[in-house]
């Protein structure tokens, strides 16, 4: 080691790589194909299960208000009509214009097969893993999202984008995708940029983590070579940034810009779905944030909102039932929401089972008809012409693709 | 690789610091956990309990505003309410700072850990006004005393915590045939499926619906008051047995006994002990720990009835324990404390930290790397794997950090080539000296050694 690394020798080797792209597993020559389309993908994970019955509510039946007398159900001017069975949440209201365009749909009674035990972790990391409960840990390891960037022609790095703080289990795997905080920065001189090289050269999560974590930032225009001294204005600027980095409209702001650029598909987390107690309250932050999501991402991306489909899932759905604290429990079935110019709107997908208490799932849940998976392998199937004996296979291992739902305009 | 003094406190402690000595041997550092909490003496932070009469006050206040919103007084009465919710809420924010404070300069710091690893075991966060900050007070009450005790009893201090009755709305949960549900009231099942799947039995534990749903019945009347915190409410309690894991419990009259008999039970239950023993050997040593040492562990368990001591013991004891030293990354928490300590702030400087540089400079950046201040995400706490946090964003915060944090608490930074010891020690590896000799500033090659992988990992 002190032969290779004297400080001469490491400077000598270090100007001759420069900032090389060779070393950066980040800028692999991939990452300057072509061949992705203009398609755009937006997934959302919904975490702590969205309930389904209140977001896209089946006001068509009666047993809703019976089971749900203190969850707001009841039909009166603030009701949206969707369908003249189902109606949307008042929180979605905004969205209304969207559903006449035929650029909202959703699509009722899904899920994963995730039965039972209802953990949200656990129903998370199956959703996320995108496979039926037979696989075993290491085979869940990576995400669909990832498994279809393994199959998508021409992607890159840049193809893909995770966005948010914390871990998305849906892109791990091995297909590169960048993963970014909307207030993430790296500032340093480049003699510490490289000797930060060295420093990690042998521990390869580190040096993954930070050569990706560089590239990006350069990219984006969100590093310098001065890194500032945390005093006034930077600070304060700083805080102010973080601060919002988790709001939905600063992700989806993020991912637009990323999806005006290289980014093809686009990821990232809301919270605020675990409504145990008085839902109608918890419910509406959490549907006013994926409405403010949906309609920045409409917004920002301009024209190309055009080709663009935003699907938003959740782990599971809650209780038919309203709990005894005007709240609903851990359930199965749920909803699933569809939003873009890709789509083919103004219509409710799905088979509906009704909310008789025979119709339910272990006599409380609504039951699930439909896979959660399916609806998006058919999504991909039509954004990115992904052949279907691919997507049961490779993407969602097992998977019976079933009849298309003609989810795409 | 053995028992050494570096590897134990960068392991089972805070890190290293050149002002303190590393314990030198396993009876050393279990013993960091018997005598007097030092730490905590040291540096106070009131517990749950003592916050509940100011909690009464605050909130009587607020009912004396409300009631005279149309009054003369409005102004002046809200006013009233107002500066003393807001004078709580900052003395609660300021419990940063002793909690800082204990893990930069305790000799003790395998305490410190432990009651991170609990309090995150059994997380909970205040979901009203008054105990949106209370974390800290909650964990001095129901966490750290038990931290070397049994786990029967933390499991029951956390069970009659206001703060987890309301954080997973036990607290409202109102037995459907009880005189006080009046056929519109009922259940809520929030607490009693993660008391199974998180706190004890684990998720691959050996539960279903239905016993959530006893236990749903059979925990009614946990419940809490502002005033007083936890109360035990007879007119909530579901009538009639309930069975849970095979058990019946309960079916006279409304008594609290009946919960702590379940979890008396629950705690010695073979699925508790091998959830327990796991996951302590996962926060400790590694993603995929080795499974004698987790055997050796749940007999430790059993054979006393859940003494967390013997636990810990047979856990160190162990070769693994020490074998697979560098396989678990820090914490964000953990990272900006260690790198605290071994810079050797003084907590003068940091209680001088008014919100907004508390902010700037501690919060705010472990909240980039992916931890806020005491808001983790769900009841399951934070990811414990290495790659949950060493992501692009995740690590580039911590880079950050690193450069720009300490000089912004000394004028002069210690010399990087010095640095590098007091920071690492023995585990130094010749990379990280090679960049300490290297760097251009001392800013940066401080920067540099507390970005290193060897003070990353542990």
């Amino acid at each position: 080691m002190s032969d290779a690394l004297s400080r001469r020798g490491f400077l000598l080797r270090a100007s001759a790589l420069g900032c090389s792209a060779a070393a950066s597993p980040f800028m692999t020559p991939m990452t300057f194909a072509q061949a992705r389309g203009d398609n755009r993908l937006v997934v959302i994970i919904l975490r702590g299960a969205m309930d389904g019955l209140d977001a896209v509510r089946p006001i068509g039946d009666r047993l809703l208000r019976q089971y749900r007398p203190g969850l707001g159900m009841s039909l009166d001017s603030s009701t949206i009509d969707l369908d003249g069975y189902f109606a949307l949440h008042p929180a979605l209201t905004d969205l209304m214009p969207l559903w006449k365009q035929g650029e909202l749909a959703a699509a009722h009674a899904v899920s994963t097969p995730y039965r039972d035990k209802r953990s949200h972790f656990d129903g998370q990391d199956l959703l996320e893993a995108g496979t039926g409960t037979d696989v075993d840990g290491p085979q869940v390891r990576d995400g669909w999202l990832n498994r279809m960037l393994q199959v998508l022609p021409g992607a890159g790095s840049e193809t893909a984008f995770a966005i948010g703080r914390s871990e998305m289990k849906l892109v791990s795997g091995r297909a590169p995708v960048s993963s970014w905080s909307p207030d993430g920065r790296l500032d340093m001189s480049p003699q510490a940029r490289l000797l930060l090289e060295e420093v990690y050269h042998d521990d390869p999560l580190f040096q993954v983590a930070s050569m990706d974590a560089i590239a990006i930032a350069e990219n984006l225009g969100l590093a310098s070579d001065n890194s500032f001294g945390m005093s006034g204005r930077d600070m304060r600027a700083a805080v102010k940034t973080a601060n919002a980095a988790g709001d939905a409209s600063v992700l989806a702001g993020f991912a637009a810009r990323r999806l005006n650029e290289e980014a093809r598909i686009a990821a990232f987390s809301l919270g605020g779905w675990d409504t145990h107690r008085a839902q109608t309250r918890g419910i509406s932050r959490a549907l006013g944030s994926l409405q403010d999501a949906i309609l920045t991402l409409k917004r920002e991306l301009g024209p190309r909102w055009g080709k663009t489909a935003v699907v938003a899932v959740t782990e599971f759905g809650r209780t038919a039932r309203e709990n005894g604290t005007r709240g609903t429990d851990h359930g199965t079935g749920g909803a699933m929401i569809l939003a873009g110019g890709a789509i083919r709107g103004g219509r409710v997908f799905g088979d509906w089972p009704g909310l008789e208490e025979v119709a339910l799932y272990a006599r409380r849940d609504l039951m699930p008809t439909s896979d959660v998976r399916s609806y998006i392998a058919w999504l991909m199937r039509g954004l990115y012409g992904l052949e279907k004996s691919t997507l049961g296979t490779v993407v969602f291992p097992g998977l019976q693709l079933g009849r298309d739902p003609g989810l795409l305009a | 690789m053995g028992f050494t003094p570096d590897i134990a406190a960068i392991r089972f402690g805070e890190g290293l610091a050149p002002g303190i000595d590393p314990a030198t041997s396993v009876d050393a550092v279990l013993g960091q956990l018997r005598g007097p909490d030092l730490a905590a003496q040291q540096f106070p932070i009131p517990k749950l309990a003592e916050l509940q009469g100011e909690f009464a006050e605050i909130s009587r206040l607020q009912r004396a505003a409300r009631r005279g919103r149309n009054g003369p007084d409005v102004e002046e009465l809200t006013k009233s309410y107002k500066q003393a919710r807001r004078g709580l809420n900052l003395r609660l924010q300021g419990a940063l700072m002793p909690v800082l404070s204990r893990s930069i300069t305790t000799a003790q710091p395998f305490r410190e850990r432990l009651t991170r690893f609990w309090a995150d075991h059994f997380t909970a966060v205040g979901r009203n006004n008054l105990t949106r900050n209370a974390g800290p007070s909650y964990i001095e009450q129901s966490i750290r005393p038990h931290i070397a005790g049994r786990f029967t009893d933390m499991l029951k201090a956390v069970m009659t915590s206001p703060m987890m009755l309301d954080y997973l709305d036990q607290s409202t949960s109102i037995g459907p045939n009880s005189r006080a549900a009046k056929g519109r009231r009922g259940l809520n099942e929030n607490l009693a499926r993660e008391l199974l799947e998180l706190h004890t039995l684990g998720v691959g534990g050996a539960y279903t619906q239905t016993d959530v749903r006893q236990l749903a019945e059979l925990l009614t009347g946990m419940s809490t008051e502002i005033s007083s915190g936890f109360v035990f409410r007879p007119k909530f309690v579901e009538p009639g047995a309930e069975t849970v894991l095979g058990q019946s419990y309960g079916g006279g009259p409304p008594a609290i006994e009946d919960v702590m008999a379940f979890l008396d039970d629950l705690a010695q239950h073979p699925d508790t002990v091998r959830h327990i023993a796991r996951k302590l050997a996962v926060h400790f040593t590694s993603d995929a720990p080795d499974e004698g040492m987790i055997a050796n562990m749940a007999d430790a368990y059993s054979s006393t009835g859940g003494d967390l001591m013997a636990v810990y013991d047979a856990m160190l004891r162990h070769p693994f324990a020490w074998a697979s030293f560098g396989q678990k990354v820090k914490q964000p928490v953990d990272f900006v404390v260690s790198a605290m300590r071994v810079l050797e702030i003084p907590p003068a400087s940091l209680h001088k930290l008014n919100r907004s540089k508390r902010l700037a400079y501690v919060t705010g950046p472990m909240a980039a790397m992916g931890q806020q201040w005491h808001r983790p995400g769900g009841p399951d706490g934070w990811p414990e794997g290495a790659e949950a946090w060493v992501t692009p964003p995740g690590l580039a915060a911590r880079i950050q950090w690193a450069m720009a944090a300490p000089s912004a608490f000394f004028r002069s930074l210690p010399d990087p080539r010095d640095f590098v010891s007091s920071a690492l020690g023995s585990v130094a590896d010749e990379k990280v000296k090679f960049a300490a000799r290297a760097a251009e500033t001392r800013r940066e090659g401080v920067g540099l050694i507390l970005a290193s992988p060897a003070f990353q990992r542990r």
